[in-house]
């Protein structure tokens, strides 16, 4: 996807849309694409404002509190019980969550 | 045309921790299936994922021991894609500030040395194993996953693409073991999927800068996949080439049984992980008396290792670049050379016949039956000329399966070099008038002859006559 940063001539395409729907694995209902490009237009116009803030000396936020390095130590403690583990799977065989075709053909 | 492979190295390397990454559930290979996972690896909602701080560790140290440098300030972000083998939906993983950048390690390859670049080291979690209902993954209907591995430790080591050949791909892998062994962050079995590798294979005519079309073939796991794989792919791609084709760039999969790699085409779009910054881990800053205190915990690493034998020992640059290129090896030299054994026949036992037993048996050296002490006490006796290095051969092989003291099996076996006189002298004696023509050729300046009287005396002896002393004696004899 390549946004204009100027937001001056800012398009989502039909094929955004479809792009991110796959990347989503959500389905598009029919008729509806229209509504989506422009709603989707809109709110990255809207988050462009954004780019006018002048950040060339701000260092990105990858972290919105003031924490660092918080770790645990190389302790081992108990795992979950198997059947618990695999209490809320769809499909389950011989202790494995068992999933469906994984590639199509 | 001419052509030149480009080839560029991703190396997993899963970690000895105890504990996974992000979660206090066991590592241990080998545990009945979906047995070591809780909440947190299994992607449950409204879990908190926590750094270990051994992996931490571990990243740093191996960005030093490969001469990157380490970044200060590292954070973990969010790889998105759907795979069952990961139950997030995305791996944890790291995206533009990884732990350590900017490395290199030296190879040698036919005696020269070459500087291979490393782009990066990152941490990040393993992820599950899929087991198939059918043969492959296309022609099953369902698969089962055991998520025991999901959150495994693991490094991805990077290497530009700096490789031209599959020989020296296989070199850069074996270094990379060898570090990792040596600095003990990793058990690197290659057979448990310790250490697996992503290679990416293009070809450019010789003598041109701008890189073709790449192909990636992934997970192989074993010394030999990498070299075959890399041989078939550039013979491949030589083909497609000089037919006027141009290669497709896509992923492959190589098939061991056929030595050959074949095409993963899916109707998956091309990979789009939009990274995202992880929010549930804080970052890691990393204050310069940290890197420095890993920095001193680091061990001496198989180009130092290897400089000292050279130095210390007088062993061969060659010798020496064996020796070390394991760690357990280099320690069972060391300990070999600590019992007062010769150096040199310290280093040519245990690349002769050590490791051809060892080889056959498909023993690791750590569990060699003949002990590093043994075999020092058995140099001994070849040091002190109580046995020749041929009977040894005999003594070695008799150590193999027998836990005596090599003292006692050559007592027990009657295996004792004879250094009496007189003894050796009636063998020479025999020896001389038994061979009137290897005599006369002698005395008329043919020098080589006196071997066939040496070898007629080592058999009258059964080998136990020291050769040193019939040399001279014969010597003594023939010149009067």
């Amino acid at each position: 996807m390549q946004f204009d940063l100027d937001g001056e001539n800012m398009k989502v395409t039909k094929e955004d849309l479809e792009n991110v729907a796959v990347l989503s694995r959500l389905s598009v209902p029919e008729g509806k694409a229209e509504t989506y490009i422009q709603q989707m237009d809109s709110i990255l116009t809207y988050m462009d404002n954004l780019s006018k803030v002048d950040t060339d000396n701000v260092k990105p936020t990858t972290y919105a509190l003031p924490m660092q390095n918080v770790f645990r130590e190389d302790v081992v403690k108990p795992s979950l019980p198997r059947e618990e583990a695999l209490a809320n799977a769809p499909l389950q065989e011989d202790g494995y969550f068992k999933v469906p075709k994984v590639l199509e053909d | 045309m001419k052509y030149e492979a480009v080839i560029g190295l991703e190396i997993h390397c899963e970690l000895k921790t105890k504990t996974k990454i992000f979660c206090g559930c066991a590592t241990g290979f080998g545990a009945e299936q979906n047995t070591h996972v809780c909440p947190v690896c299994l992607g449950l909602p409204g879990v908190l994922p926590t750094v270990n701080k051994r992996v931490v560790e571990f990243g740093i140290k191996a960005g030093l021991a490969t001469n990157c440098t380490i970044n200060k300030y590292s954070k973990f972000d969010r790889k998105n894609y759907y795979y069952p083998d990961l139950p997030k939906n995305w791996q944890t993983s790291q995206y533009d500030l990884p732990i350590a950048e900017h490395g290199w390690v030296d190879i040698d390859v036919d005696g020269e040395k070459k500087r291979i670049r490393l782009t990066r080291i990152h941490m990040e979690e393993d992820a599950g194993k899929l087991v198939h209902s059918g043969t492959t993954i296309k022609d099953s209907a369902t698969s089962n996953v055991d998520y025991n591995r999901t959150g495994v430790p693991l490094l991805e080591i990077v290497s530009e693409p700096d490789l031209r050949s599959a020989e020296e791909a296989r070199a850069y892998m074996e270094k990379i073991k060898a570090i990792m062994e040596y600095i003990d962050v990793s058990n690197c079995r290659m057979e448990e999927g310790n250490l697996r590798a992503d290679i990416n294979v293009s070809l450019r005519p010789v003598g041109t800068k701008e890189l073709g079309t790449r192909t990636e073939m992934k997970n192989i796991n074993s010394f030999k996949n990498l070299e075959d794989a890399i041989n078939y792919e550039i013979e491949r791609q030589e083909d497609v080439l000089e037919d006027g084709g141009h290669v497709v760039q896509e992923t492959r999969t190589f098939d061991p049984a056929r030595g050959i790699t074949l095409s993963m085409r899916s109707k998956e779009n091309a990979h789009d992980y939009r990274y995202m910054p992880e929010p549930d881990l804080p970052p890691i800053v990393t204050s310069e008396e940290t890197i420095e205190k890993y920095r001193s915990e680091l061990p001496e690493l198989p180009d130092a290792r290897r400089a000292r034998l050279e130095k210390e020992y007088g062993l061969s640059d060659y010798d020496a670049g064996i020796i070390t290129s394991s760690r357990a090896m280099a320690e069972y030299f060391d300990s070999v050379v600590a019992t007062g054994a010769d150096p040199k026949l310290a280093a040519n036992w245990i690349m002769g016949d050590l490791a051809k037993n060892l080889n056959e048996d498909g023993i690791d050296i750590t569990k060699s039956p003949v002990s590093a002490e043994r075999l020092g006490k058995m140099i001994g006796l070849i040091m002190k000329d109580t046995i020749s290095g041929k009977i040894a051969k005999k003594v070695f092989k008799e150590m193999w399966t027998n836990e005596d003291d090599p003292e006692k099996i050559v007592k027990d076996k009657g295996l004792v070099q004879i250094t009496d006189t007189g003894a050796i002298e009636a063998a020479v004696d025999a020896a001389i008038a038994a061979n009137p023509k290897a005599v006369a050729e002698y005395k008329g300046g043919k020098k080589k002859a006196i071997g066939a009287l040496v070898g007629q005396v080592m058999k009258a002896t059964r080998g136990k006559a020291n050769p040193q002393m019939v040399n001279k004696m014969l010597a003594e004899k023939l010149a009067d």
